[in-house]
């Protein structure tokens, strides 16, 4: 090492040490004896020294140090900063709902996001170590960074959205659940609601009962009859038949309204393939599926006993409709997953470079001696890597204590309250409305001092750091 | 409000922007670039005088299209004065923007203020005056009577409604009332008849974007209005009566009515309230449709047209919103609009806006298409289709029985916050219909927390 005060930078570095002497038991670098710290070796006065400090002092205090005060003074003030209310909005931090649940999420964010984020990254760059397109690989991985968060958080917006023919995630779950359990029939159909059809899980159960040689007649509404099949015509009574009961299972619609509710008018057209059972008590004694005329005929039915007749809910059950990722239980682990999305791609960064720093040495040693990869993963890579993890950990931690963007974009409206966190609520009410700049104020200092406790790990981390070098 | 979810992103631009105007106090509006000429050209040129050598700053929120066809009529001005006129969008916070050129004491001479609640107050505070005596004239002899005393705070003229949006529309999609046989409805008792007929022929009948809470707010706004009369309208939106009066609850359990049934709303209530309003429009329209119905303001046209393949007047038709009674179909009209005010008295604002309320200038943007104006003098024929005349023959019609929206007139914590407030009051309302009370219980004590004006 030259000498240490050749640069203004080193000079401010050199000043600030100065003024915070080492702890005991914490020796300065034996080069850099406490003595000459004091004065430079080019004999500069220290007034010279503070002259060129100042520009830099100056923007630092006029964008940094100013704000923070006027940040502070102003969340001791109302809303229009108009007059003193003391601690009254600190208060309001820790009585109002909505903050609370600000706060909460942040807590459930800290806990998850860094963590995670850093659990992906490790994950990815040790196995990016193992693969041929390795960069690649890496360059995928890291390439959402290179998307503003903002754009980002509109791209995640679209792909939760609930209309499964824009979501692409609710594209997938409707694609996964359609494979293995097919939509039914005639989505949404009911027999026509006047006719007090008593409806359960099972599916829907007629008023009136019927004997054999009885002719029945099950009109059904709340199907568009432009989605009927092609195999439907028009729909036809049934013809009594002794021991059976026959019946006409149809849509009671015609196109552009008009006709009889309840009865077959030309243009009605039957529902083929609807399942009709006849019921015992709550026995199925037949079954039966309609014709492509909507004729129905229940055979084996024995003489005098009397049948209620029952449509299985299987043929009307509702389309699935994916999941509401943007509904009220979610919203956060949704906006939390398009996170991960940004930041793991950072964290594999940071740790992939930690990774080639490691000696391999170890790592062979411990596969002579017969350890197996997990083995060398968990009890030689991981623990070697921790300084750099927590570098990712803290950075993190802080990042999301701020998170902003992909909160307030992607969350809808209707639940921006539940997914709220504390930057958002300070945006809000700041400047969404309310206008109170006080509480916005408390909440931000509020936030900063949130951040404080991950800052001086970080701040305590680079100086020992400079020590070792 | 203004409409949609860009609003959100282009608000914290605007909020960037503002933190960068407090620093930057110069209001240098660029000058306007050179507009389509004014269409029509009709010259009531002999009542303005020559305003040679002045310079007029203009902020309004159009952006776009909407600035081109306003610079249109500012250019008109400019040709008959001899004036220049700059104009500035300040975008969709431009009551932000307006409050932070003030606080850096570079004002525009004229702002187009789209929310009311802004004029009172600055209008309280001294920070816009007065219009003139020619002006009141020409408002008192172009507009109806409820359109005046919109712009009136304290007995004094301070505005004047120059773009306004109908916002008692209510589109529906005319392929599906054919399929089911329905014609739209003149009252709500018949409107729910017809869902009911929608919904039996397979058709949802109503799409609600319920994850915007405006929208909601816009339809219990256009019930309670058309129930309670303008007069009770106003005590609300003023806070003289508490949410919980009788009014309220009759016209919640009337909302209610509609939105206790599942199968009436796209998507049921879950789903309404993960649709947006772009989406809900949207939805109605594309193919398949996904409901029958929307309601929304005159402004859904330029989204069907903008995201599907309907046609205004042939797809997509709208009839006004149904009140309690058919002969109170088309007698109510919520709005929305741009309040034109004056921040200085000098001769040359006063010009401008009288000009601005004028229907030379109404008719300048009335033939560009996508604009309305209550002025009574600007005829109905200037508007470029039958959809547009229907819409503004509502305003001239409506007479005192309009008004703002509600949630512009009241204080923005109450009533513009998103996920707060009164637009989260309405959006818990839809998740639970059957909650009058306790809706009207909790918009009490929201509406109670802040200060009113």
């Amino acid at each position: 090492m030259t000498d240490p005060l050749d640069t203004p930078a080193a000079a401010a570095a050199g000043a600030g040490e100065s003024a915070d002497p080492p702890a005991p038991g914490r020796l300065p670098p034996a080069d850099r004896p406490t003595g000459r710290r004091r004065r430079s070796a080019l004999h500069i006065p220290v007034r010279v020294r503070f002259g060129f400090l100042a520009p830099s002092v100056l923007v630092l205090l006029a964008i940094i140090g100013w704000p923070i005060l006027f940040s502070v003074w102003l969340s001791l003030h109302n809303a229009d900063g108009s007059s003193w209310v003391g601690l009254h909005n600190y208060v309001s931090i820790f009585t109002d709902p909505a903050t609370l649940t600000a706060l909460k999420n942040n807590l459930i964010w800290l806990a998850t996001a860094p963590t995670l984020a850093c659990a992906l990254g490790l994950i990815f760059a040790v196995l990016s170590e193992r693969i041929r397109w390795a960069t690649a690989f890496k360059v995928v991985i890291f390439m959402p960074m290179a998307i503003s968060f903002l754009a980002a958080g509109v791209i995640f917006e679209l792909v939760y959205q609930a209309d499964p023919s824009i979501g692409v995630a609710n594209a997938v779950m409707v694609e996964i659940h359609d494979t293995f359990a097919p939509s039914s029939k005639y989505p949404a159909a009911e027999p026509r609601s006047t006719l007090d059809y008593s409806q359960s899980k099972a599916g829907y159960t007629s008023p009136t009962e019927y004997t054999p040689g009885s002719v029945a007649t099950v009109p059904l509404t709340g199907y568009s009859v432009l989605d009927l099949p092609k195999s439907a015509v028009q729909a036809a009574p049934a013809a009594a038949v002794p021991g059976e009961i026959t019946g006409t299972v149809w849509l009671d619609l015609v196109y552009g309204g008009g006709g009889t509710p309840g009865h077959i008018d030309p243009g009605k057209k039957g529902t083929p393939g609807i399942t009709v059972e006849a019921l015992s008590g709550t026995k199925v004694a037949a079954r039966a599926t309609a014709g492509s005329d909507g004729t129905f005929a229940l055979h084996g039915l024995s003489p005098g006993t009397r049948y209620r007749l029952a449509l299985p809910a299987s043929d009307f059950a509702q389309p699935y409709a994916g999941v509401s990722w943007l509904g009220p239980d979610l919203v956060t682990p949704a906006i939390i997953v398009a996170y991960l999305w940004i930041w793991a791609g950072f964290a594999m960064v940071l740790i992939a470079a930690g990774l080639s720093g490691i000696p391999r040495e170890l790592q062979e040693a411990a596969k002579v001696d017969g350890a197996s990869d997990f083995q060398i993963f968990r009890k030689i890579t991981v623990p070697l890597l921790a300084p750099v993890l927590l570098v990712v950990l803290v950075t993190l931690a802080i990042n999301v204590l701020k998170i902003f963007d992909l909160v307030y974009i992607i969350s809808p409206g209707s639940t921006l309250s539940v997914a709220n966190v504390l930057a958002v609520q300070m945006w809000s009410v700041s400047f969404g409305g309310a206008q109170n700049q006080g509480l916005g104020s408390a909440i931000g200092v509020f936030l900063y001092l949130l951040v404080l406790p991950a800052m001086y790990v970080n701040i305590r981390r680079i100086r020992r750091e400079r020590r070792e070098s | 409000m203004t409409l949609n979810k860009s609003s959100k992103i282009s608000g914290i631009a605007v909020a960037a922007a503002a933190a960068l105007a407090l620093t930057a106090c110069s209001s240098s509006a660029k000058p306007a670039p050179s507009s389509t000429s004014a269409g029509g050209g009709s010259a009531a040129a002999g009542s303005l005088p020559s305003l040679k050598g002045q310079n007029l700053t203009v902020l309004a929120e159009w952006s776009g299209a909407e600035q081109t066809d306003f610079q249109a009529v500012l250019k008109q001005f400019e040709q008959l004065t001899g004036a220049t006129v700059s104009y500035q969008s300040g975008g969709s916070n431009t009551g932000t923007v307006l409050q932070t050129k003030i606080a850096g004491g570079a004002p525009p001479d004229v702002a187009l203020i789209p929310a009311p609640g802004l004029v009172n107050t600055l209008a309280q505070e001294g920070e816009i005056k007065p219009l003139d005596a020619a002006i009141q004239q020409e408002v008192t002899a172009d507009y109806g009577p409820g359109w005046a005393s919109m712009g009136t705070v304290g007995g004094k003229l301070y505005s004047v409604v120059y773009k306004a949006s109908n916002k008692t529309t209510f589109w529906y999609n005319t392929a599906e009332f054919a399929q089911a046989g329905v014609v739209p409805p003149t009252d709500w008792t018949q409107f729910l008849a017809d869902c009911q007929t929608l919904s039996d022929a397979g058709i949802t009948p109503v799409s609600i974007g319920g994850s915007d809470g405006w929208t909601l707010a816009d339809w219990f706004q256009n019930i309670y209005l058309s129930e309670a009369g303008p007069a009770m309208y106003n005590k609300l939106a003023h806070h003289q009566i508490p949410w919980t009066d009788p009014s309220v609850i009759k016209a919640l359990t009337t909302f209610g009515q509609l939105l206790g049934n599942q199968k009436f709303i796209a998507g049921g209530d879950a789903g309404a309230l993960q649709t947006s309003y772009n989406n809900s429009v949207t939805q109605t329209f594309t193919t398949p449709p996904k409901a029958a119905m929307v309601f929304e303001g005159d402004f859904s046209a330029t989204q069907i047209t903008s995201t599907t393949k309907a046609v205004i007047g042939t797809d997509a038709k709208f009839f006004p919103f149904p009140g309690p009674t058919a002969s109170s179909g088309a007698g109510f009209v919520q709005v929305a609009g741009d309040m034109a005010t004056a921040l200085n008295s000098n001769a040359a604002t006063m010009e401008l806006i009288q000009y601005l309320a004028s229907p030379t200038a109404d008719a300048i943007w009335a033939r560009l298409g996508g604009y309305l104006t209550p002025n009574k003098l600007v005829p109905v024929s200037d508007y470029p289709d039958a959809t547009t005349q229907q819409e503004a023959q509502m305003l001239i019609n409506a007479g005192t029985n309009v008004d703002f929206s509600l949630d512009d007139l009241s204080p923005a914590a109450f009533g513009g916050t998103v996920g707060a407030g009164y637009w989260k009051d309405m959006q818990d309302f839809l998740k639970d219909p059957a909650n009058v009370q306790g809706t009207a219980k909790q918009l009490e004590a929201d509406a109670s927390k802040v200060t009113w004006s």
